[in-house]
């Protein structure tokens, strides 16, 4: 954009540097991982960064709609989707999840914090405008397709989609 | 200066990312040199909102706290 010749002068602010953007590969479909990528996107996207959450692997399931119970076109894909259920209430904690007693007692924890759930953190981000890709390749591999995933999310795309984002921005790996 | 009441924003109750993330919406409608009154009683706001104004370029007119309600008093300012 144009450059800056003029200062407001302010004496306690002093304007930010040309707003870098922020690139979040979420690989990792772990509750315990979503959650705080979900957190630092929407917070990036309301500091002004334009923000890029490529979901790719596991990540993917959290983008999975709540009414879809099963996806996938062979019977690999529709096992790895029967054992791992697709939506944000349905993520695993990395540890201690106790076969879903964990990720209860989480949410029961964030209610009583009045902490936004994942869920709530991928609606605000979509209200912030944060880009969510999806990975096409490892969508194609997962037997997950567009109409699986929930309303907000871009056309899948590749790598060089997501690596063309992180020009001068600040990049994650989750 | 402005002189129009600042819009008023209660986030009390509400945990990171909220108190942040609904003041950046709400400070998105109004015109450089309108204000923003935030009330929270997040204790992660003390550090954040000074942070979020550093990298928005926003303004805390001022800020004090009653009673474990943090109240941050900030002016949009124009961005170039």
């Amino acid at each position: 954009m144009t450059t800056t010749d003029v200062t407001t002068e302010t004496s306690s602010v002093t304007a930010p540097a040309q707003q870098q953007g922020l690139v979040i590969f979420a690989v990792s479909g772990d509750l315990d991982k979503i959650w705080p990528t979900l957190i630092l996107a929407s917070t990036g996207a309301a500091s002004g960064m334009p923000t890029t959450v490529f979901f790719s692997f596991w990540s993917l399931f959290a983008l999975v709609r709540e009414d879809v119970r099963r996806t996938g076109d062979n019977w690999m894909q529709k096992m790895v989707s029967m054992m791992n259920r697709g939506g944000t209430r349905h993520l695993k904690l990395s540890k201690m999840n106790f076969a879903g007693a964990g990720p209860r007692m989480m949410r029961k924890l964030a209610k009583q914090h009045k902490a936004p759930l994942p869920g709530d953190l991928l609606e605000l981000a979509r209200e912030l405008d944060v880009r969510l890709v999806p990975c096409q390749m490892t969508m194609d591999l997962l037997g997950l397709h567009k109409e699986d995933l929930i309303d907000g999310v871009e056309e899948p795309a590749g790598a060089a989609t997501a690596l063309q984002a992180t020009q001068g921005a600040t990049t994650l790996f989750i | 200066m402005s002189t129009k009441t600042p819009t008023v924003l209660d986030l009390k109750g509400l945990a990171c990312p909220l108190p942040i993330a609904k003041t950046a919406m709400a400070m998105k409608q109004l015109a450089a040199g309108e204000r923003v009154e935030a009330f929270t009683t997040d204790r992660g706001s003390l550090a954040d909102f000074p942070a979020w104004c550093a990298s928005t370029g926003n303004r805390i007119v001022e800020q004090d706290e009653t009673g474990g309600v943090y109240r941050f008093l900030i002016e949009k300012m124009d961005k170039r």
